[in-house]
């Protein structure tokens, strides 16, 4: 599997990135790179053996349902660009 | 003319009563002040990690087992990416290939008899947060409370064949989900809201049409609007000759119609992919079984055991078990009654359902406790109170009046059966009204109707009737035939 230049920016479009024509082209080569790799594990014989999720026999821990989090809207919205009446705010979105 | 078939399947997300959010220990109450519950795990700041609730997953493997379906003892966690602002991370936390729940079925009420509705799967995911335009020019505002509340995901296999069915199907889930206290089920606050897929063909066709999916359900009154209405928009364009583009619509319910959202071309990529932060979800039998047994007894069995033990009718049985609160408030109450079930029910059915309905209140809300209302069916079944009084003691413990025995001693309601007392009352009455005796004597059985309502009245409602219609026959003496 290879990628053209159209799935290049179509990738882009997706991840929201801009990259023009030339980095276009250089990505493309870099990412038919990683491909070429992925062609050689994909020759690997893998019928009957179960993805692994972790290097170490492990499951999902759970956490009991009880509130451990408290407001702290303050702090965190000092971090927000733009905030206001306890609104995060961005650029107007239209769907 | 062709005849068409309206197949629909539906996704129902079902918001889960967890205290606090799937993958972080923030509130989920409903109402709080913007972003007073948006912990950094919900902002999606640099280096935090989600955990999953148990209460989530311990909610999605009752209402598998209440469907009869497999629980899949290995289930994975998947990204499913997209940007928008109401998603800090980018990509919110679904099931793709492995979801809790595979499989499983419900059986709903239709027109045409009961009919096995198949669930195709129930999965976990987070809710996204909130986004409000308008609060200020050329900006949206975010609200995060709601970011990372835990949703259950319901698929139905396209087996519905009408709105009404889809809506019968929804109505049996929400009920089911409130019956499992997995669920509140409010529709207003979005706890339960469904999309509709929905595609038609000509009878006996057994391929399906091209589907369009319908969102923002979220009352069964537009569920059944939104099909009706994108069924005849189908059916219009095929019909005239046109095809029908695979779309994601948008349910409008002031103009009542549905209209396009995103068609199939600009499809989102969602490029799902198992999440690196969360191992696989392993689910021991030793929890299955301990869900099992903490599992109440469910709608439908508990509604053949009613029919079964108290001899009620289906419709009644029915009736009783659409609310868990009531059916539990039902069986009570007949204890309460000493065992007079189908009094209970009619009671229920009748005059406790009434009032409700007038005053607009919900089952749970319901001011008579189910001890005082059977304790009521009681007193009118042993005759300390008639039929008819007996309304009037409900009115009075609906009021708060106190309970059943005090009220029917403050209004003096307890039913005269004392015989020298009403052979009393009647021979005031035949001395009263000689003409009616004089009719009914020779012939005019119809008078005997009026002299008994006259002699209740003189009792106030207090004669115990049966011993008032056979005591007033013996004094009056037969009446003669003329022939």
């Amino acid at each position: 599997m290879s990628l053209n230049l159209q799935d290049v920016q179509r990738v882009a479009k997706l991840a929201r990135i801009a990259v023009s024509d030339d980095e276009a082209q250089a990505y493309q080569q870099q990412i038919n790179g990683i491909f070429a790799l992925v062609t050689a594990m994909q020759a690997v014989d893998t019928e009957g053996v179960a993805p692994m999720a972790h290097a170490q026999d492990v499951h999902q821990r759970l956490r009991e349902d009880l509130v451990t989090e408290y407001n702290r809207r303050t702090v965190f919205q000092a971090l927000a660009p733009q905030a206001a009446e306890g609104l995060y705010f961005v650029p107007q979105v239209i769907d | 003319m062709t005849q068409w078939e309206i197949v629909v399947g539906l996704e129902v997300h079902a918001q889960l009563s967890t205290q606090t959010k799937i993958f972080s220990g923030a509130s989920t109450a409903f109402g709080a002040d913007p972003n007073t519950q948006a912990c950094a795990v919900d902002l999606a700041l640099p280096g935090v990690l989600p955990v999953l609730n148990r209460g989530a997953v311990e909610r999605a493997i009752r209402l598998g087992l209440a469907i009869g379906a497999p629980i899949n003892r290995r289930s994975v966690f998947a990204r499913k990416n997209y940007f928008y602002p109401d998603l800090p991370k980018g990509y919110q936390i679904s099931q793709m290939d492995e979801p809790i729940v595979q499989g499983g079925s419900l059986l709903i009420s239709t027109a045409s008899g009961e009919k096995l509705i198949r669930i195709t799967r129930a999965h976990l995911e987070e809710d996204a947060g909130k986004s409000l335009h308008g609060e200020a020019p050329g900006l949206t505002g975010i609200d995060l409370n709601r970011a990372g509340v835990p949703l259950l995901e319901i698929v139905s296999e396209p087996d519905l064949r009408s709105a009404a069915e889809a809506v019968a199907y929804a109505r049996t889930l929400h009920n089911l989900v409130m019956w499992l206290d997995i669920c509140d089920g409010n529709m207003q606050e979005g706890s339960f809201r469904c999309d509709a897929n929905v595609s038609v063909r000509p009878v006996g066709s057994t391929t399906l049409g091209t589907r369009c999916e319908i969102k923002n359900l979220n009352s069964f009154r537009f569920l059944e609007r939104a099909i009706d209405y994108e069924a005849r928009r189908q059916i219009e364009l095929l019909e005239e000759g046109n095809r029908i583009r695979q779309e994601t619509r948008l349910y409008d319910a002031d103009k009542d119609e549905t209209r396009t959202m995103r068609s199939k071309e600009d499809a989102f990529d969602y490029r799902y992919f198992p999440d690196p932060d969360l191992l696989p979800v392993v689910i021991s039998d030793a929890w299955i079984a301990r869900t099992e047994a903490d599992m109440p007894e469910l709608p439908w069995r508990l509604r053949a055991r009613l029919v079964a033990q108290y001899g009620l009718s289906d419709y009644d049985a029915g009736i009783l078990t659409s609310v868990r609160v009531m059916a539990e408030y039902f069986e009570q109450m007949v204890l309460a009654s000493g065992g007079a079930a189908k009094q209970c029910a009619n009671w229920m059915t009748g005059e406790l359902l009434a009032a409700l309905n007038r005053n607009e209140l919900a089952f749970s809300a319901n001011p008579i406790s189910a001890g005082q209302l059977g304790l009521l069916i009681l007193r009118v079944q042993d005759g300390t109170v008639s039929g008819k009084l007996g309304k009037t003691v409900f009115e009075a413990l609906w009021q708060g009046e106190g309970s059943v025995d005090e009220i029917i001693a403050a209004r003096g309601l307890r039913q005269v059966s004392d015989s020298g007392a009403i052979s009393a009352m009647i021979a005031e009455v035949l001395a009263k009204f000689p003409a009616q005796v004089a009719e009914y004597r020779a012939g005019k059985e119809k008078m005997l109707g009026f002299l008994v309502g006259q002699v209740m009245k003189a009792s106030q409602g207090k004669a115990n009737p049966q011993q008032l219609n056979e005591m007033l026959i013996e004094q009056l003496g037969r009446p003669s035939h003329p022939d």
